[in-house]
């Protein structure tokens, strides 16, 4: 009996171990799943809590009951791998071999990185909304607030979901403009890039959406540290911005345990072939998903159709013939843009997102680096979508790498 | 792709005005991009530089800042200070190497 062992049963570990369940011979191949609980989060529903229009039930399900049957879930925080033994460590001092390793261990915000972020003011007047806690927690502190600098900060990239904080200052302007309080708060947004968004023809996109909304933007700001007496986030060149309260997306990195293992680069994560995902190290580890270190999207969507490449390539290292299937970078997202509209955007590792039509090139029935609704009822309809068709590993009828079909290139748009 | 001309030196560059080469790098074409941005290299820039052309050559991608101030050594707070506002893109520009990715 050979062992494929799954870090993580988030997004990727999960539909990674339920696919290869479907592909692995039950006799042949055991798949054991380790995660440090038993709740799956619906990530992408974070964003809607801080405005009440979901809850903690929209968001969060069993972990076990979204594996299929055949796979083994193991509650229980991972001391370390011992790649010379191929084995992994947990906390508790119980031991797992494996035979192949996925390391689908995520990105975490860490508040605890920058100095004076977790104080006193830690969710009194500093929240962040890329947990479940600290959405719900800035649900009750957006409800009684009703003037003054609400600033929305980015530490530093990359950061997961690279579009939520742009979408989190939309909803805000929009939710504020019903709440007939538009007029007495200043909305601030606070980038260490150097515009709204990373890839040109978008930044641009959101960037006057930005100024449509005044709201002011505050770019290449790399934040030293918090002052939680003044209020204010100090940057490196000593520049200053005074809030009252302050949303922010903190450092992100990758799970201690990697840095322990001697697997991560500087922010604990694993250096992969950005076609592959396989370990540069060692062969028989790969890392998908959020946790590994392509320059790609930290996104759901990077996830999936990176877990579309990585199944069919993993049948064919085990069976030891060369692996075939080459990740190109693919992500798309939808960006909530308030007033129940959306924008979506499509791009990979070399293609930056354009105008277009998707996912049926000139039909539709969603629209590219536009604000349309079909875009927002598009996003509101995929959280079933992950729940019955991503996560259970069923096919999704979008194809895995990004196509120019339906797509304006600069020159025509 | 265009071509410029610094201080003698002929050099492929992207639209931006970023090398496309990093093999048409030397130390003195260095100096001469840093005083077109109005920097005169010391020791401490030199430092910076070394580790970047040294990582990319390894990584084949150019280092962030927290790369730089991890793996080099270097604290952010002193490369803003060596290469005032946009320390990364500075980096970049001087050492002949790709503007660091927007990390998407």
């Amino acid at each position: 009996m050979r062992t494929l062992l799954v870090l993580g049963a988030g997004t990727a570990g999960t539909m990674i171990a339920n696919k290869l369940r479907r592909r692995l011979d039950d006799h042949e191949w055991q798949i054991v799943v380790i995660d440090q609980d038993d709740q799956h989060r619906y990530q992408p529903g974070y964003l809607f809590i801080p405005f009440g229009s979901y809850s903690r039930d929209d968001v969060v399900r069993a972990r076990h009951d979204c594996l299929v049957d055949g796979v083994e879930l193991v509650v229980g925080e991972v001391d370390r791998v011992d790649v010379k033994a191929d084995r992994v460590r947990l906390q508790d001092g119980r031991e797992l071999g494996y035979d192949y390793l996925v390391i689908a261990s995520g990105t975490t915000p860490r508040p605890d990185q920058t100095p004076g972020m977790l104080g006193p003011e830690w969710r009194r007047s500093i929240f962040d909304f890329y947990t479940l806690e600290g959405a719900e927690a800035l649900a009750e502190a957006l409800s009684e607030f009703d003037h003054g600098r609400l600033v929305v900060h980015i530490t530093e990239m990359p950061i997961k979901c690279p579009v939520a904080p742009l979408e989190f200052i939309f909803l805000a302007e929009s939710w504020l403009r019903e709440k007939g309080l538009r007029d007495r708060v200043e909305l601030v947004f606070v980038t260490p890039m150097d515009g709204a968004f990373t890839q040109p023809i978008a930044s641009a996109q959101l960037g006057s959406m930005l100024d449509e909304r005044k709201i002011h933007v505050e770019s290449d700001f790399m934040v030293e540290r918090v002052d939680d007496v003044q209020k204010m986030l100090v940057s490196y060149d000593e520049r200053q911005v005074p809030f009252d309260l302050l949303v922010t997306v903190p450092l992100n990195m990758g799970a201690d345990f990697v840095a322990r293992s001697g697997l991560g680069d500087e922010l604990n994560y694993v250096p992969v072939d950005k076609h592959t995902l396989l370990s540069v190290e060692h062969d028989t580890i790969f890392a998908v998903g959020d946790a590994n270190d392509i320059p790609a999207s930290k996104a759901g969507s990077v996830a999936h159709f990176a877990v579309e490449i990585f199944v069919d390539n993993f049948l064919e290292q085990i069976a030891g013939r060369p692996m075939t299937g080459s990740f190109d970078g693919h992500a798309n997202c939808f960006v909530e843009s308030g007033d129940k509209k959306a924008l979506l955007i499509d791009f990979n590792y070399d293609t930056e997102p354009l105008p277009g039509k998707y996912p049926l090139p000139y039909v539709g029935p969603m629209s590219l680096l536009k604000e349309t609704r079909a875009n927002h009822l598009g996003k509101l309809a995929f959280r079933y979508v992950y729940w019955n068709v991503l996560l259970p590993g069923r096919p999704v009828p979008l194809p895995a790498h990004m196509s120019m079909a339906g797509k304006q290139s600069p020159k025509e748009a | 792709m265009p071509t410029t001309t610094i201080d003698g030196h002929t050099i492929g560059v992207n639209a931006e005005g970023f090398m496309t080469d990093p093999s048409e790098w030397s130390e003195p074409l260095a100096e001469s991009l840093a005083a077109q941005i109005g920097i005169e290299l010391t020791d401490e820039h030199w430092k910076a530089i070394g580790f970047l052309r040294d990582d990319f050559a390894k990584q084949g991608e150019t280092p962030t800042l927290r790369r730089i101030s991890v793996m080099g050594g270097i604290p952010t707070k002193s490369l803003f200070q060596l290469f005032p506002q946009k320390p990364a893109k500075k980096l970049a520009y001087i050492a002949g190497l790709p503007k660091p990715h927007g990390c998407v």
